[in-house]
């Protein structure tokens, strides 16, 4: 192991270990991975911005392509610095509401797509009790109505209705569970992998 | 008759939508009717309407005009029923521990940005939990992730303390932007828990992988903890770690029942109804699929 390898992932060693650190109270280590961190990632993200957004987004269609079009959303951007300005911050209105009208008006028709139809095509299944596929199918139509009637608000959840909203909210809690279970199996594979790094440095740094 | 005769009182808008004016109707038109456009076509680039998606136009349509109508009802005074959210409870109830402990409450907006539809909810939210704390003259804490949800939450928390007729309690500095990297946010989120011990943690909003670093550090520091999240793979964690869990769709209900906005309560309503007619067509589909009858699935099918 060179001598920059030592250092790097000596530093890396430490840093996980201060952040580890914090399982047993907040202390200096911790605060200074923590802030180590967040400064380094604002100037990381200065540094992307700059390089993936001003240079081929505004730089080279203005300057290089004279595609002046690309000027107007440039200045929507710099009306967002009048922030600074206690009598101009009202400015930086616009960008936002143009900001949020577009970022609105792309997404609904993909939510829809994603979230309604796609799902509701893949819902429509033959069902019945004849074969384990056909009752599955029966399972999930069902699960998915109970589901929906629970996200009824303009009723309350009494009565028979409300039984069917409380096997809605189980359902869910099934599908929870079993989401809770993958993720985490997948933190502990995170966890093994800065364990091993650990142990492979210093069995290198030490050589046992 | 013409069209622009016919009277609408009850909906003034309504009309715009059953009778759009002529010059929209002659861009639907072209659209369909343009040249370039053919059933057959397999270069879509070329062409601004693809018929493979008339379905997803037609369902966008409907449910347009289903939330416009509801809304348009909000305006007019009917009163829109909404059933009360368990949640909404444990917001009061999570902001009136705080101010009973004389600690801060912290809001933490999620990692998206402004053009998110949970930030957005999220936004609405905090404008009424700033309202709640400046009456109780709790501190408010605003930890933000995106630059551009910065203005709008400075916004919706000064708006708060004004409506609570404390303006001058509102405190710029507790607004403040983190990092719009998610685990440096997260990690500058746990030290602001671990540092200020917030009483309350209230989160909402669009939430990913952070969401269990940041719940579980609130619950090691002892606060009362409410989350709402329509991100459905992160509902988990907030289930396991939190006090009070606002699941789904029920987050956007809370912000339009908390705002009472006539456009929020609209839409909630009328969005139940799509809901009550996608169940329908769902059940109707399940069963002509069994009876071998696979055509009227086929309508929802999408490329």
């Amino acid at each position: 192991m060179g001598t920059g390898e030592i250092l790097w992932n000596g530093l890396a060693l430490f840093l996980t270990l201060s952040i580890f650190s914090i399982l047993y109270k907040d202390n200096p280590f911790y605060k200074i991975a923590e802030h180590l961190v967040v400064g380094v990632s604002a100037g990381y993200f200065a540094i992307i911005l700059y390089y993936n957004s001003f240079i081929p987004k505004v730089w080279v269609p203005v300057v290089h392509e004279s595609k002046f079009l690309y000027i107007l959303p440039t200045i929507l951007g710099v009306l967002m610095w009048t922030r600074f300005s206690r009598k101009w911050s009202w400015v930086s209105r616009y960008p936002i509401a143009a900001y949020m009208g577009i970022g609105m008006g792309v997404a609904i028709p993909v939510t829809m797509q994603a979230y309604i139809l796609v799902p509701l095509y893949a819902t429509m299944q033959p069902i019945g009790f004849t074969s384990m596929a056909l009752f599955n199918n029966l399972l999930v139509a069902a699960g998915v109505l109970c589901a929906l009637v629970y996200f009824f608000f303009s009723k309350e959840h009494t009565g028979a209705f409300g039984g069917v909203a409380k096997v809605g909210i189980w359902t869910l809690m099934v599908g929870f569970g079993a989401g809770f279970g993958l993720t985490v199996m997948g933190r502990v594979s995170l966890l093994i992998e800065r364990f091993t790094f650990m142990r492979d440095y210093l069995q290198k740094l030490f050589g046992f | 008759m013409s069209l622009n005769v016919v009277k609408f009182p009850v909906f003034p808008h309504l009309k715009k939508i059953i009778f759009p004016p002529r010059w929209l109707i002659l861009f639907f038109l072209f659209l369909i009717l343009n040249p370039v456009s053919s059933y057959a076509q397999e270069d879509l680039s070329s062409s601004w309407f693809n018929y493979h998606r008339v379905n997803m136009l037609v369902f966008l349509i409907f449910f347009f005009a289903v939330i416009v109508i509801f809304i348009e009802r909000a305006k007019v005074g009917k009163s829109l029923f909404i059933r009360r959210i368990a949640g909404l409870d444990a917001i009061e109830e999570a902001v009136g521990r705080a101010t009973e402990m004389g600690k801060p409450v912290l809001y933490i907006s999620g990692i998206e940005d402004v053009d998110n539809i949970q930030t957005v909810a999220s936004m609405i939210i905090l404008g009424n939990v700033a309202k709640m704390v400046a009456g109780y003259e709790t501190p408010l804490y605003v930890p933000v992730c995106m630059p551009f949800v910065v203005p709008i939450a400075e916004e919706r928390v000064k708006e708060g303390y004004a409506a609570a007729g404390k303006p001058e309690a509102y405190n710029r500095d507790n607004v403040r932007y983190i990092s719009s990297e998610q685990f440096a946010y997260a990690a500058g989120v746990n030290g602001i828990m671990m540092r200020e011990k917030p009483a309350a943690n209230l989160m909402f909003g669009s939430f990913y992988a952070e969401s269990l670093l940041m719940a579980e550090t609130g619950l090691a520091t002892g606060a009362i903890q409410v989350a709402g999240t329509a991100n459905i793979h992160q509902l988990p964690f907030f289930i396991v770690a939190c006090d009070y869990t606002i699941i789904g769709e029920e987050l956007f209900a809370t912000s339009a029942y908390l705002s009472k906005e006539p456009k929020l309560l609209g839409s909630l309503k009328g969005s139940d109804l799509a809901k009550a007619i996608i169940m329908i067509i769902l059940a109707v589909g399940a069963l002509l699929d069994t009876l071998g009858i696979t055509h009227f699935a086929s309508w929802f099918y999408i490329e």
